[in-house]
């Protein structure tokens, strides 16, 4: 489903009539006083199996054009406006596709999206066709900016880059407690971003000395994985690597935790339903589990001002969110230094961005074939019902509890 | 090959997770077996169903078990205002509209949810459920305990009552000869309606059973669908101990083929069962032959 939002459209109906109006009084015409607003594509799955992360992509989305706007559009377009076409990819590539196809039709400048990177991957490709830049918010898969489309930007790191710094953290955190970790099992889930993640994560462990015992694949949605408690029990490993989506990520930590399963430590990359609410909801689940993912800086005002208007709402303030606000940002930063949504001039203006204007621990943009350089996620780790950043340690509020206390 | 306490743990967990299995499966045979319709709105009524335990438990602190009764009767209700509103009315007598009315409604439901309730993920934490039981050498969590020894009273509750009282005799009258039903009485619109409420009401029971140890969003209840339906043909279209045969079997057979083949390709167990059932006998376990 493709809509849009914003008050345009009355207005330039208000704006014409108006001018007709003066016309008829022999008043000098009023028409073109309002630049020509600048549509960007908000593209999310904001129905289907991961529609939560979905809808809070879209509510950061919709926050950074709303505040542009309240704070005057684009000034070097004369004030332009932001206006959302709103695309639900319902978490399927040829749905994506089709509205992509959608949102050229409608005209938007850039597209923002769009979570799961088999996702991002077909809905880049289908930009590329009509050169429309593409910012990617969430999507960590490598192969999205390796591709060597020139549309495509990503503000945040990879999995290649994740995976790396996340074994840097675990090696951290496991040679602090006396390296106690010497055996892994991963869990992923069976689509690009899940088999990505682990086959890095098989493949850099042992360089830790790490050995990973076994690598186990799951469909989205699993309803049932007592097995692989099962069998992670009987392999017994030190550490269980996570690579999943959010439910299937809450319904493994409840089923080790309900079955009991003793290990020194839980940590996922990326892992989807590692937020706010998980360490809430199921606190004794929770506490204790570790995750590398992307984090706000989280010293900044800017964030915690942020934080607070979104939860201010009763929305918790997840990834999701703050990836796609500073991905809107860096378009309207690109289209405020190119003076034009010309698509060539918004691509080259995003290839060349020095943007510091974000709260992420990123430092100024640096793009190289689309990826930011300076894009960095952070180990955290549920301690106390709170979440806490345990690595890296400049960023650090709290020291990593590792290995977790054994189950009584 | 898994050693011999690892393939019995898996047994035990099939059976476990059968016993769910099985509940929404009885509730599809139902009405299957009485209405002679597919219903597709079934995902979506469990999904529903699961959101009323959600919230019992989240807003006024009543525990999944004990909403059981609750819950399933709240959604015999809503099946049987479902059947008389909805269904029944707007199907003019054919089947094929049925399917279509059931159809749709699975639509309207879910988009309903997505609205109301966001996509977010809902759990519950319920610390009682979340301890184990040890049976030999074997630790099962009690939420996996309670729901297969409560699906088997269930399901045998209800078998006594469809064998002993009034309304199941009319039940299994209607399934078996509508117009000699009507002939002889029986009101044959409410007993579709009341049988359609007792298939939403074990869904009820099944979200209940469900929730201490699974979660819920607008489009869970979907999970449980195509296994409800692959239970119903494997144990027979319409037959009662069908469903709760070919429940167990699909837990056990998943169970298995995840420990033997991996999570992912274990599913082909599953397939390739209902396969067998269908080339060996066509009609299930225990379906009528025709």
């Amino acid at each position: 489903m493709l809509t849009t939002k914003g008050p345009i459209a009355s207005r330039r109906r208000v704006l014409a009539g108006g001018a007709a109006l003066a016309g008829a009084l022999g008043a000098p015409a009023i028409s073109g006083a309002q630049a020509r607003p600048v549509r960007i594509g908000l593209l999310h799955p904001v129905t289907g199996f991961v529609a939560y992360s979905g809808a809070q992509g879209r509510l950061g989305g919709q926050m950074a054009i709303d505040e542009i706007n309240a704070a005057g559009g684009i000034r070097s377009m004369g004030g332009a406006r932001l206006e959302a076409v709103l695309g639900d990819t319902q978490a399927k590539v040829e749905v994506g596709v089709a509205e992509v196809e959608k949102m050229n039709e409608a005209g938007v400048a850039a597209i923002v999206g769009c979570f799961q990177s088999a996702v991002v991957l077909a809905t880049t490709q289908a930009a590329a066709k009509y050169g429309i830049p593409y910012a990617v918010d969430v999507g960590a898969s490598d192969l999205i900016t390796t591709r060597g489309l020139k549309n495509v930007f990503r503000l945040k790191p990879g999995f290649g880059k994740c995976v790396d710094e996340a074994i840097k953290a675990l090696d951290g955190i496991n040679g602090g407690a006396g390296k106690v970790a010497k055996s892994a099992v991963i869990v992923h889930e069976s689509s690009e971003f899940g088999t990505g993640t682990a086959k890095l994560l098989a493949d850099r462990l042992p360089g830790i000395n790490i050995e990973v015992r076994e690598v186990i694949k799951h469909d989205n949605p699993t309803r049932n994985f007592d097995n692989v408690a099962l069998r992670i029990r009987s392999l017994r490993p030190d550490v269980l690597m996570m690579s999943n989506y959010q439910n299937e990520y809450v319904l493994l930590a409840r089923t080790l935790h309900q079955q009991r399963v003793d290990l020194a430590g839980m940590f996922s990359v990326l892992g989807g339903g590692f937020n706010y609410k998980f360490a809430k909801d199921l606190p004794d689940v929770a506490e204790h589990m570790m995750d590398y993912n992307h984090w706000f800086a989280p010293t900044n005002p800017k964030a915690q001002a942020m934080k607070k208007k979104v939860e201010a709402t009763g929305t918790l303030f997840t990834f999701e969110v703050y990836l796609a606000y500073n991905a809107v940002k860096l378009i309207a930063d690109a289209l405020e230094r190119a003076g034009s949504a010309d698509k060539e001039k918004l691509t080259a203006a995003l290839a060349s961005s020095t943007w510091a204007d974000h709260f992420m621990p990123y430092g100024p943009t640096r793009f190289v074939d689309g990826q930011n350089q300076g894009g960095e996620a952070a180990a955290l780790q549920v301690l106390k019902g709170d979440i806490e950043v345990v690595y890296p340690a400049q960023f650090a509020s709290a020291k990593a509890v590792f290995p977790k206390p054994k189950f009584g | 090959m898994p050693s011999f306490d690892i393939l019995l743990a898996g047994i035990v967990n099939g059976l476990a997770a059968g016993a769910v299995y099985v509940l929404v499966a009885v509730g599809l045979t139902l009405i299957y077996g009485v209405l002679h319709i597919v219903n597709f709105a079934h995902g979506s009524l469990l999904m529903l169903a699961m959101y009323a335990t959600y919230f019992l438990f989240a807003k006024a602190g009543v525990d999944p078990y004990a909403a059981l009764p609750v819950v399933a009767g709240g959604a015999f209700a809503l099946g049987y205002v479902l059947y008389r509103g909805v269904v029944g009315r707007f199907a003019h007598g054919k089947d094929e509209n049925i399917l279509l009315i059931t159809l749709g409604l699975s639509i309207v439901i879910d988009n309903l949810a997505l609205f109301l309730f966001t996509g977010d993920t809902q759990t519950i934490d319920v610390a009682h459920a979340q301890r184990m039981v040890e049976f030999g050498p074997l630790f099962l969590p009690r939420a996996k305990v309670i729901a297969f020894a409560a699906a088997l009273a269930i399901c045998a509750a209800l078998g006594l009552w469809m064998a002993r009282s009034d309304t199941g005799k009319a039940i299994r009258a209607v399934a078996k000869e509508r117009q000699g039903a009507r002939l002889v009485g029986i009101d044959v619109d409410h007993v579709f309606a009341v049988s359609y409420g007792i298939g939403i009401a074990c869904l009820g029971a099944a979200a209940c059973l469900l929730m201490p140890s699974f979660y819920v969003s607008p489009s869970s209840g979907h999970a449980f669908v195509l296994i409800a339906f692959t239970t119903v043909v494997l144990g027979g279209m319409g037959s009662f101990p069908g469903a709760l045969a070919g429940g167990f079997a699909i837990g056990v057979i998943e169970s298995l083929g995840g420990l033997l083949l991996g999570e992912q390709l274990g599913q082909i167990g599953i397939s390739l069962a209902f396969i067998l059932v269908l080339l060996l006998r066509p009609t299930g376990l225990f379906g009528a032959r025709r």
